[in-house]
């Protein structure tokens, strides 16, 4: 916890976090708002960050974890390398995407909702991004695939993977 | 602001958009750009400045315009010339022939007038034709001088009369009448009170109150700034969904843009009026959009809905009288004080006036975003402004209301689309997606998988919609993986009947709508699967192989 707390306290995102919360007047109703920004900035709330957030706004920690476990939008776990969301919108379902998801899973060795072994892939299922019109959609790291099939997603899925192997040799 | 700035602002636009002839609106909504429409817009601005014809022809950004399915869209005034599937490249002629040569390019003209005919955009009437991150646009097109009208000249009752007059009922879903509620507020002791928009669209497959956000803000701010001032209130929310990064740009742009020219914030229009706005962000809670659940959810709370009464209307947020009011019914409001509540309760069927929004999306030719006045059929809706399921295969159902919307057979497709006559159907009107099935789609598993979205969205607070709707989803995963029995059927119909009933909130009252609509209508299917282990539309019993092939 010591240590965790150092590595908080000398980081930037830590004081646009706490500029947030100020300007918030550590307002106990603005948690939501505050957790939104924590995940903007460090890509996911850990148990230390909410602790962090859970004292600074004078909450109970069981509060704050109870709303970040509440709501799906917040990832309690280090996301992979790489992220892909299948919507499962009804436009998407009814359009085939189950069937995306369920190759992703196959060819990739990843649950939904989870990330592969190598912290490489993670793979998420989303409810509607609205653009129903060009179901299905996948989105690969906050590109939105449209009209999606499972062959244009897994090229485009083993291309990154591929290349971040090449880049770390 | 002063009264007549306003006035001085829209002339002084009408001024800008008399010194150039052509105007190219690209729709950048988010149905259009991942299709590429921003590459389109910079390529029309690329290419205005390369013909030289900077003068003669100005390039905005604008929201939808409806056509979702062949984005980008483009609208060339005047003459309201809708290019469709505009490339970079076609950017190029269009510059060329239509503003240069001044020939509109026949080859990429949108020929499908069907999908308008039918339509009446009225809460859409700017979409797609004004820059909805510039108020100045907005008020050009007569945006505000509805608020300017109810403050200068109308008491806060006047604004409810009129309201009551007009029928508008809310659009959030239950159709509750909006002047009635108006009235509660109001009667309400306070200060404070609050007002809330609702726009947590959570429902999979529908998006009518984002594009509304993202290609008209200001029409949702100035309604709900009249209905702030006719319940008295000082200080308003707009809670939306955090997967819409889009509208929360556009919705906080504009807040900030109004904030900064005094159409919102003390004393408005000089008068005694002072309102505020705030946007807050959902963080993907489907039940959020609860009435009381969003405002457990502003007050930084799980989204949890409570009993009630007491109704929000004598105690919401921190206990004060609060209106709540989806986006789409207060954008009406503007249109009802500048015409009248008469003029508005002509428009539609008598015992449901206005129109409606819906994104209509699914297995059919035309989807996009829609607005149809009430009372129009289901038919006139899939064939007339959908034109149909693609060529080749067979309309089977269509989906209104949301997850927790019915599933309609084709022998119901001449019902109008009202709230009494969708209830009456076992759909609901919920805030407005009609999804089409055709026969490839399995009413059995279509069943699994809006029960299975009810299931992971439900807040778990009553037990009949935490246990009961688990309980539907495994009887129907035992169906299509084939170990389905007839018994399951009574057993389904009695589950979804009590959980209907028993229920705490609209997500337990309506999640079994799917089921027991398709029992009701598509009943035939579950038996197949149940006697003849068949699946009609090949789509289930594959689960359980690919389990089996695993161990």
């Amino acid at each position: 916890m010591e240590i965790s707390q150092i590595a908080l306290k000398s980081d930037k995102r830590q004081l646009m976090l706490e500029a947030a919360m100020k300007q918030h007047q550590y307002r106990k109703d603005s948690l939501i708002e505050i957790l939104n920004t924590a995940q903007e900035l460090y890509g996911y709330l850990d148990k230390d960050l909410l602790l962090y957030i859970s004292r600074s706004l004078h909450l109970p920690s069981s509060h704050v974890y109870g709303v970040a476990s509440f709501y799906n939008l917040f990832k309690l776990r280090k996301p992979g390398v790489h992220m892909v969301n299948v919507c499962m919108g009804t436009a998407c379902y009814v359009k085939g995407a189950e069937e995306i998801l369920s190759a992703i899973e196959r060819e990739f060795n990843v649950r939904r909702g989870e990330t592969n072994v190598n912290n490489r892939l993670s793979l998420f299922v989303t409810r509607c991004i609205g653009a129903c019109a060009m179901a299905p959609n996948v989105i690969v790291n906050g590109e939105v695939i449209g009209k999606a099939t499972k062959e244009v997603v897994a090229n485009s899925l083993s291309a990154l993977l591929e290349v971040r192997i090449v880049e770390a040799r | 602001m002063k009264p007549d700035e306003l006035k001085r602002i829209a002339e002084k636009e009408f001024e800008l958009r008399r010194s150039y002839v052509h105007r190219i609106n690209v729709c950048c909504s988010s149905g259009c750009v991942p299709f590429g429409a921003l590459k389109v817009l910079k390529a029309f601005e690329d290419a205005v400045r390369e013909f030289n014809v900077e003068g003669k022809c100005k390039v905005a950004r604008t929201g939808c315009i409806g056509t979702c399915y062949v984005g980008p869209a483009v609208l060339v005034e005047p003459g309201d010339y809708l290019y469709q599937s505009v490339t970079p490249e076609t950017a190029y002629e269009i510059i060329r022939e239509h503003v240069v040569d001044e020939k509109p390019v026949k080859h990429l003209l949108y020929a499908n007038e069907g999908f308008f005919k039918k339509q009446l955009r009225l809460v859409l009437r700017n979409a797609g034709k004004i820059d909805p991150f510039r108020v100045e646009d907005y008020i050009a097109f007569g945006g505000y001088s509805a608020l300017l009208k109810a403050l200068t000249s109308m008491n806060p009752l006047e604004v409810i009369e009129n309201v009551i007059t007009s029928g508008l009922r809310g659009r959030g879903g239950a159709g509750f009448p909006a002047g009635l509620k108006l009235s509660f507020v109001a009667k309400a002791p306070g200060p404070p009170k609050y007002i809330v928009a609702n726009l947590d669209e959570g429902d999979p497959g529908v998006f009518a109150n984002r594009t509304l956000a993202e290609a008209d803000p200001h029409s949702i701010i100035e309604g709900m700034t009249i209905a702030a001032y006719a319940v008295g209130a000082e200080q308003g929310y707009i809670y939306i969904r955090g997967e819409y990064p889009l509208a929360v740009q556009t919705l906080r742009k504009a807040i900030d843009h109004v904030g900064s020219i005094g159409l919102i914030g003390r004393n408005i229009f000089e008068t005694s009026f002072s309102f505020n706005v705030e946007l807050r962000l959902g963080a993907g809670a489907f039940v959020a959009g609860e009435e009381t659940a969003i405002l457990a959810s502003i007050e930084g709370r799980r989204a949890m809905p409570r009993p009630r009464p007491p109704y929000p209307a004598s105690s919401g947020l921190w206990g004060k009288p609060t209106l709540i009011n989806n986006v789409e019914t207060l954008a009406n409001i503007p249109l009802i004080i500048l015409n009248g509540g008469a003029w508005f309760s002509k428009i539609g069927m008598p015992s449901c006036t206005g129109t409606k929004c819906f994104s209509l999306t699914g297995k059919i030719k035309n989807p996009g975003l829609i607005e149809v006045p009430m009372g129009i059929t289901l038919r006139d809706v899939v064939f007339n402004i959908g034109d149909g399921v693609p060529e080749g295969r067979k309309f089977k159902t269509v989906q209104v209301g949301g997850p927790s919307g019915g599933c309609l057979p084709v022998e119901l497709l001449d019902l109008s689309i009202d709230y009494d006559s969708l209830t009456k159907a076992g759909a609901i009107m919920g805030s407005g997606g009609i999804v089409v099935m055709d026969d490839e789609s399995c009413m059995v598993d279509t069943a699994k998988f809006f029960t299975e979205f009810c299931v992971d969205e439900s807040c778990g607070k009553c037990t009949p919609c935490r246990i009961g709707l688990f309980k539907m989803y495994k009887v129907l995963e035992g169906i299509t993986c084939g170990e389905g029995t007839l018994e399951d059927l009574t057993q389904l119909e009695d589950l979804g009947n009590f959980i209907k009933e028993a229920s705490l909130c609209g997500l337990g009252q309506t999640g079994p709508n799917p089921v027991l609509t398709t029992l009701r209508y598509f009943r035939d299917e579950y038996i197949s699967h149940i006697v003849e282990r068949k699946c009609p539309a090949g789509k289930c019993f594959k689960a359980q192989r690919k389990e089996e092939v695993e161990t």
